[in-house]
Formats: structure tokens, C-alpha cells, sequence
């Protein structure tokens, strides 16, 4: 009896992580490892998304070829040029983030509402950021344009510049990712110790060096989730490109992720296996970043 | 009986219609379509006369969102096929017809007498020797002109015959003293400016280099590609500046407000011009000059087409019908409501709609040819590459070597040689 008590209870504690579990370890199985063995199986074949009549997949085996393909295609350089171009300035918005909420980050009356106008751009959709900016930008009568014209005498219309359209898009996706970053930061804030704030001004340090050697320390997880979603937000970067230029013109400001969906899904496009491969890629890239996170999440787990 | 809905509801409702429709003891003919309000008024009073002529076939219509149909389409003819279905005629039904999921209808064709009576379309219903589409309309392409901006640049404005290339290069400098733009178009979208370039290529070396062009059978670097893209040269410092970052919408207020002189554009926007408050007064239409001399002209003209699918349940009646909407009196009624032009030769245009008149004439007398347009014309994806490489000309002419480099190599790739 006692032994078969025993056994049940080590049954017990064996099964019961995974029935608890089993739920989630189904939902991610279905919606998140199945179509990334679906996506990566598709993207060995040329495809244009038909069934035949009698329902039969009528793709072709590439092997390799969508791959080779690509990294011949100037379009798909194109988009990862302008891909690390939005890694690299979306960073921008650390940084102003932090100051902003630094800024914020005092008791004044109506603090609270200030701290939500400067919230504002994260809430509303990037839909509605997109527009605006497009407005914005709009030739003939931008407010953008119109301000370089009466400076220059010539306006810039800054989304049919080849060269400028990719900065112009950036500009619009840092507007709600500052307005995010801050609020990042001002929890962070509120955590920071003020004894350390108190022994560092007894210590005679201010402005900067205190910044930097006593605060941001103590920012840190802060920062590290700013990194990460700054990151995701600037390879996600899909919606602002598709309302604001549809990747033109002639191609200069598609990203990874609007490439893809143009091959796959848009009007000229119907490419399945092509668009597989290019999200394949994308893939890879954003793994690299995903990895770091969670290796350091692991590591700090095991440090406690 | 028509329906109208949305995107993913018409699919769930089609399948409770068919279902409600057994109580009758008619014979029920399904039809997808993407009509917008006014063709979708049209095609119902052409569904009523129909019924009423025929009495034991039902036409039941589900109506979906334009631009939710592109992929609408590619999910209901395997999944749930109606009996018919609209789409657009040459290479764009290519895939359909190509995956078996177009029915061939060439008895309808010979039953009906069509090759006679639309042979007009004939080439760009036909793939591999059979009619795969009903054509019932297409529109013309051409240059719309703003009167009042001729008159504010001191030009004179075009009659009804066009100017030649060169008059119509040296309005664009009077116009460009004058601070108008000669020629406009709202690029964003990519498709204006192939109307542009297929004009300008039609002109220069005539229609049958320019389907050979659509075709990848002609090289990017011959040198009449190259003659194309020397005209196009010569219009290009007169195109609205930062045509790629607006909508033609925004180019028609442009030409509304008489800042832009002309419009290379189908005669849809004719609406579109209308509502912005022009007249037949003040709204003019010729059709596009001729470049090199003696070459027969061509013209533009996109057909939208009804198609039978291989998954139909009441093929017959569906033919029927079909041959209803090849008809001259079906087309003479819905082109009439819709301002298009019927495909069919015996039916009639509205003597008093002076475009369309115009547009008749113009595509009646084409004996060049005519083209469906670039991206109907050619490969889905060839049509891309081009689009956006003529985007770029009209952007950096001076890209010139680097963009005909790249169309090459693209066309290599589609069409191994």
C-alpha cells in the first residue's frame, strides 16, 4: 500500500506540470510551430496558392531554387538594406524615450494628463499614424511640403523620393515607439531607489554622471525590454509601409516583411513559395535577436 | 435575386442561399461578381429581364468587395464554386484557365455566332485556341484635356483628331512657361504610368512589337525598346513632379483645377472629373499622337469578362446566360448604365455621352490593334518588374541603363530563352 501511494504521488508529480501544460503546449504547437514547418516545406516549392479542380496542391519541388533566386533579387537587397535601416534608427527611440520620460518624470499638476498626451500616438492605431504622416508628407499640400517650399522654394515631397522615402517612414514608426519606450521608462522610474539617489547627491554627484552612473544602472531591465520590443517593432515594420507608399515608389522602401507579403499575397504577386522563402529569411534574422532574449532571460533565471 | 455582402459573410451566405433556393422549383444559376453600386444596379435590371424571359432559371448574384474579390476568387473556385464568376480577360485568366478551374466555352461562342459578333475580343478570350470568357465591355484609354487650362497656357486646344507628337511636345514647353503641367498622373498605385508607357510604345513601334514586349519575346535592350524609352524621355520633364507619391484621385484634382492640362487615362475617370465639377464643356478626349508615322493605330482598351468554372452545378442554364450577356441588347443596356463600351459590334452607345462616342469611334477605327493594358497583358510578375521600372524612368530618366538592366535580367529569368 505504501508503496503504491508513493508511486501515484510521484505520477502525480510528474504528469501534473504537463496537464497543465498540455493546453498551451497545444496552442503553440498548432499556431506557432506547425505553420513554421508549413511556411519553411513551402518555400522548396513554386506555387501560385491554386488547387486544381479535384483539390490537388499544384506546386512544383524547387529545392533550393526560391533561395538561389533571392539572393540575386535587387528587390529582396533593397528590403534588407532598408530593414537594418530601421533597426538602427528605430534605436532612436531609446534614448528620446528615456529623456522624455526623465522629463515627465516629476509632481506637477496635470502631470497625469501630460504623461497621457505624450502616451497618445502608441494608442492609436498605426493605420491612423500612417495617414497622418502621409498627409503630412502629401506634395502640394503637406504641411511638411509646404514648410520645405517656403524654406527652399521647392517642396520635397519626401514619400516619391527614392532616397528619402525609407527615413520619411521611419520618422512616422518612432512617433508611437518614443510614446512607448517612455512608458517603459517611467515605471522604470518609479522603482528606482531614492537612498541610492540620496547617498549619490551626498556624494556630490549630479546631472549627467548621475544619469549614467547611478539611475540608468537601475533602469536596466527597463532598457533590456525597450531593446527587445524596439527590435521586433522595427522588423515588423509591415503596416506603415503598406499604407504609406505600398513598398514604392519603384521598390525603395520595401522591408522584409512588405516584400513578402507582395510576393505572397499581392495583386502581382501569388508567389507562395517565393514569399516562404523571403519569410524563411526573416525568420532567421529576427531568431538571432529572439535567442539573445531568451538565453539572458534563462541566465538570469538561473542566477537567482 | 441579388444579394449584396462582404468578403468572408458571402461565402457562409452563399452556402444558406443554396440551400433556401431548393424550396423554389426554379433552376438556380450562382454568380460572383465585384461590382460597384452602379454596374451592381445594372446587372440586377439585366438579371430581371432575364428571369422574365426566362422564367425557370434563377440567377442568384452574391456581390463581393472589390478589392477583397482578388483573393476571394482564389479560394471559392476550389472551395465552393459558383457557376459563374467575373474576372478580367488575357493574361489575368491565364492562372485560372491554366489550374482547370475555367470552363472552356467555345460552343457557346460558336453556337451564338460571337466570333462574328465580338471579334473584337476574340484574342484576348482565347488561350490555346478556345474562348475561355463572355467579354460584355470594356472602355477606352486616351488623353483627357482640360479646355480651361489650354486657354489659361494661350494653347489652342485639340479637335476631336488629336495634334501630332511634335505639336503636342511643344504645347507641354508653353505649358511648362505657364506653370501647368502638361501631362499628369498619380503613380502611387504603379498602374497610370503603364498607361503612359503603353501608349508611348504603342505609337512608336506599333501593336505587335508591343505584345511581343508584353510577352518577354522582345528584349529590353533592342533598340526599338530603346526608341520607346526615347520618346517617353521627351514627355517626361513635363509629368507632374512626385507623381509617385499621389493617387490618381490626386492627379484628377490637379487636372480639375486646371494645374495639369492632360490626362492619360481610361474613361472611367470621366466620373471622377465630373464630380470634381467638369463639363462636357470644359472636358475634352483625343486620342493619343501619333509617333512614328504610317504605323497603324492601336488602342487601349481593358475588357471586364464573366467566366463559366469548371465546378459548376448548373452548367446549362449557365450558358444560357452567358450567351444572354454576349448579347447586343444585354450589352447595349448595361454599358448604357455603366458609361462603358459594349464588346459586341451590333449593340448601341448613347449618342449623347460624347466620350463614349468618342471612345467608340476611337476603338472601332484601331486597326492596329487592341491592348487589354500592361498588367493585363503581360505575367503577373513580369507586369510588376515593368511597372515599376517605367515609375523609376519617369522618376530618373537618367537610370535609364540601370533600369533596362534590370528588366532584362528579370525577363531572362520568367523567360528562360
Amino acid at each position: 500500500m505504501a508503496m503504491a501511494s508513493k508511486a501515484g504521488r510521484w505520477n502525480q508529480r510528474r504528469l501534473a506540470p504537463w496537464l497543465f501544460l498540455a493546453p498551451g503546449l497545444f496552442m503553440f504547437g498548432v499556431y506557432v510551430l506547425w505553420p513554421i514547418v508549413q511556411s519553411i516545406s513551402l518555400s522548396f516549392y513554386d506555387w501560385d496558392g491554386l488547387y486544381n479542380r479535384d483539390g490537388e496542391f499544384t506546386g512544383r519541388f524547387v529545392g533550393m531554387g526560391n533561395y538561389a533566386e533571392l539572393m540575386r533579387d535587387p528587390a529582396f537587397e533593397t528590403s534588407l538594406w532598408n530593414n537594418l535601416k530601421w533597426l538602427v534608427l528605430y534605436m532612436l527611440a531609446l534614448p528620446i524615450g528615456l529623456f522624455i520620460a526623465i522629463f515627465l518624470n516629476q509632481t506637477v499638476t496635470g502631470i497625469r494628463l501630460y504623461k497621457s498626451l505624450f502616451f497618445f500616438p502608441f494608442v492609436i492605431s498605426q493605420v491612423v499614424v500612417g495617414l497622418m504622416f502621409s498627409w503630412f508628407y502629401a506634395p502640394n499640400f503637406g504641411l511638411f511640403y509646404l514648410l520645405t517650399e517656403s524654406i527652399f522654394g521647392r517642396g520635397t515631397a519626401i514619400l516619391a523620393d527614392p532616397e528619402l522615402v525609407t527615413y520619411g517612414i521611419i520618422a512616422a514608426g518612432l512617433w508611437p515607439q518614443i510614446a512607448y519606450v517612455m512608458i517603459l521608462y517611467l515605471t522604470g522610474l518609479n522603482n528606482v531607489a531614492p537612498d541610492q539617489i540620496e547617498a549619490a547627491r551626498l556624494d556630490g554627484a549630479k546631472g549627467w554622471r548621475m544619469l549614467w552612473y547611478v539611475v540608468l544602472p537601475q533602469l536596466r531591465p527597463a532598457t533590456f525590454i525597450a531593446v527587445i520590443v524596439t527590435v521586433i517593432g522595427a522588423l515588423r515594420s509591415f503596416d506603415l509601409v503598406s499604407i504609406m507608399t505600398n513598398g514604392g515608389p519603384f521598390g525603395s522602401s520595401r522591408v522584409l516583411s512588405y516584400y513578402m507579403f507582395e510576393m505572397a499575397l499581392g495583386e502581382y504577386g501569388f508567389r507562395m513559395g517565393y514569399g516562404a522563402a523571403i519569410a524563411v529569411v526573416l525568420f532567421l534574422i529576427m531568431m538571432v535577436f529572439i535567442s539573445g532574449f531568451i538565453w539572458k532571460m534563462w541566465r538570469d533565471e538561473r542566477e537567482r | 435575386m441579388v444579394h449584396k455582402m462582404t468578403g468572408a459573410l458571402a461565402l457562409g451566405a452563399a452556402l444558406m442561399l443554396s440551400t433556401s433556393a431548393f424550396a423554389q422549383d426554379k433552376r438556380v444559376v450562382t454568380w460572383n461578381a465585384d461590382y460597384d453600386p452602379i454596374p451592381l444596379a445594372a446587372a440586377e435590371a439585366l438579371i430581371a429581364d432575364f428571369e422574365a424571359a426566362n422564367p425557370e432559371i434563377d440567377i442568384q448574384l452574391t456581390n463581393f468587395d472589390h478589392e477583397g474579390y482578388k483573393n476571394a476568387i482564389r479560394n471559392f473556385l476550389t472551395a465552393n464554386p459558383p457557376d459563374l464568376a467575373n474576372w478580367y480577360a488575357a493574361n489575368r485568366m491565364r492562372p485560372f484557365v491554366e489550374a482547370g478551374l475555367f470552363a472552356d466555352i467555345s460552343d457557346v461562342w460558336a453556337d451564338n455566332g460571337l466570333m462574328e459578333a465580338l471579334a473584337s475580343s476574340v484574342p484576348s478570350s482565347t488561350i490555346d485556341g478556345k474562348q475561355y470568357a463572355i467579354p460584355y465591355t470594356y472602355y477606352q484609354w486616351g488623353i483627357y484635356y482640360n479646355r480651361d487650362a489650354y486657354a489659361a497656357a494661350g494653347v489652342e486646344a485639340p479637335g476631336p483628331e488629336g495634334v501630332s507628337w511634335d505639336q503636342f511636345l511643344a504645347n507641354c514647353e508653353k505649358f511648362a512657361a505657364a506653370g501647368i503641367d502638361c501631362v499628369t498622373t498619380g503613380s502611387s498605385a504603379l498602374w497610370p504610368v503603364a498607361g503612359i508607357f503603353d501608349y508611348v510604345s504603342l505609337r512608336t513601334n506599333g501593336y505587335e512589337f508591343h505584345s511581343d514586349l508584353a510577352a518577354g519575346k522582345v528584349s529590353w535592350t533592342s533598340p526599338e525598346a530603346r526608341a520607346v524609352f526615347e520618346n517617353l524621355g521627351k514627355l517626361q520633364p513635363f509629368v507632374t513632379r512626385n507623381h509617385a507619391a499621389i493617387d490618381w484621385q490626386d492627379a484628377a484634382a490637379l487636372f480639375v483645377q486646371g494645374k495639369a492640362a492632360n490626362y492619360v487615362m481610361g474613361n472611367f475617370a470621366v466620373g471622377v472629373f465630373k464630380e470634381g465639377g467638369m463639363t462636357n464643356d470644359n472636358l475634352g478626349f483625343m486620342v493619343f499622337p501619333e509617333i512614328t508615322a504610317g504605323i497603324a493605330r492601336a488602342e487601349e482598351a481593358p475588357t471586364d469578362t464573366i467566366h463559366l468554372t469548371s465546378g459548376a452545378k448548373n452548367p446549362e442554364d449557365a450558358k444560357t446566360f452567358l450567351a444572354y450577356m454576349a448579347s447586343a441588347e444585354a450589352q447595349s443596356k448595361w454599358n448604357a448604365a455603366v458609361g462603358q463600351l459594349p464588346t459586341n459590334k451590333n449593340a448601341t452607345v448613347d449618342p449623347a455621352d460624347p466620350f463614349l462616342t468618342a471612345g467608340f469611334e476611337a476603338l472601332s477605327t484601331a486597326t492596329g490593334g487592341i491592348a487589354q493594358f500592361w498588367d493585363r497583358d503581360a505575367d503577373a510578375e513580369y507586369a510588376k518588374a515593368g511597372m515599376e521600372g517605367f515609375q523609376q524612368f519617369l522618376v530618373q530618366p537618367e537610370q535609364l541603363e540601370a533600369i533596362l538592366g534590370r528588366l532584362e535580367q528579370t525577363r531572362l529569368r520568367i523567360y528562360p530563352q
